[in-house]
């Protein structure tokens, strides 16, 4: 009887195994739960990039549906989803701000100049307080912030087509009301 | 005069390395070990098999100054810890801790042990049955067969 037993209960555990194995295979591991969906957007008030006169508070943004999208000029991958906040940006239906993470200023504004700037506003984060208070470990990453200024939705690595289309949009759509 | 003054100018040039590496080795042994402590015990999230303590990230340098900033303004150790995991998740600790939803990562290893030991003793005790088996004496029929094939010269 234990003879037959045992070789099934291997065989079910290493099906099990394979199992697991071939769910891993198809995870992200540098893709991490965000600690912060569904609290309020950390608090911060900090300077403009085009204008250091200027502040900007993410307070300001209360009864609005925003994007907070974190970026620098040395930030490689955030020239592939530049040509989609580009298009976001000429429709204006859903405000894009941007975070200039540990960046230098000339820099960024250089960037913005070459590129073309889809931000309505940027901010100068340039010791990436902010940035730490808002657990960005990998550029970019945008933030959704809805009208009570709760974040809903973390997105890291640069924001695909799809990504929009599927994941983003809709939600925007659906916070918006 | 001029080796006077070329004294005088050396001495005020590495002045200021000497007070600085003064005032690095007077930093209080206590902080330190706190400092080193905390900065092993969380995960650079940039690197992710590396601590803050390890890792040469950007980010992990900003942590690093972000936890001794924290001791100076006399944060506890886990208060700092609090802070990281806020921002970060549960992944930032090194070392997760017991909850519902690691308890197996926990005691995953004691359940395979446990299933180990129990294998391993029926293994040696089936073994056992069957050595103790071979071992009996021979019955009266074993002999008489074993004396036929003796005299025979094969049991056939």
């Amino acid at each position: 009887m234990s003879r037959r037993v045992l070789p099934i209960a291997v065989i079910i555990v290493v099906v099990i195994m394979l199992g697991f194995f071939y769910r891993g295979l198809q995870l992200d591991p540098k893709l991490l739960p965000s600690a912060l969906i569904d609290k309020p957007a950390p608090a911060f008030t900090l300077p403009q990039l085009h204008d250091p006169s200027k502040t900007f508070s993410a307070a300001d943004m209360k009864g609005k549906v925003w994007l907070l999208n974190v970026w620098a000029s040395w930030c490689a991958a955030c020239r592939s989803e530049h040509p989609l906040f580009m298009q976001l940006a000429r429709k204006g239906d859903f405000p894009i701000y941007g975070l200039n993470y540990k960046d230098k200023r000339q820099d960024a504004e250089q960037w913005l100049r070459q590129l073309g700037d889809p931000y309505q506003v940027s901010m100068s984060d340039l010791a990436g307080n902010v940035g730490i208070d808002y657990g960005v470990y990998g550029v970019p990453e945008t933030f959704l912030i809805d009208k009570e200024g709760i974040i809903r939705y973390k997105h890291v690595g640069p924001i695909s087509r799809k990504d929009w289309r599927e994941i983003i949009l809709p939600k925007m759509k659906e916070l918006q009301g | 005069m001029k080796v006077k003054i070329l004294l005088i100018l050396l001495i005020t040039l590495f002045a200021g390395s000497l007070f600085a590496n003064e005032a690095k080795l007077r930093e209080d042994p206590e902080i330190k070990d706190r400092f080193k402590h905390l900065a092993s015990e969380l995960r650079c999230l940039k690197c992710q098999n590396q601590t803050i303590w390890d890792s040469k990230a950007g980010l992990a340098d900003d942590l690093r100054k972000q936890i001794r900033s924290q001791i100076y303004a006399g944060k506890s150790d886990d208060e700092i810890v609090e802070y990281m995991v806020d921002r970060y998740g549960e992944f930032v600790r090194y070392k997760p801790v017991v909850d519902q939803k690691t308890i197996f990562l926990w005691l995953g290893p004691l359940i395979f042990l446990v299933i180990g030991i129990f294998l391993l003793y029926r293994y040696i005790k089936i073994r056992r049955e069957q050595n103790s088996e071979e071992d009996a004496p021979l019955t009266e029929e074993d002999r008489l067969r074993a004396q036929a094939i003796l005299e025979k010269g094969g049991d056939k």
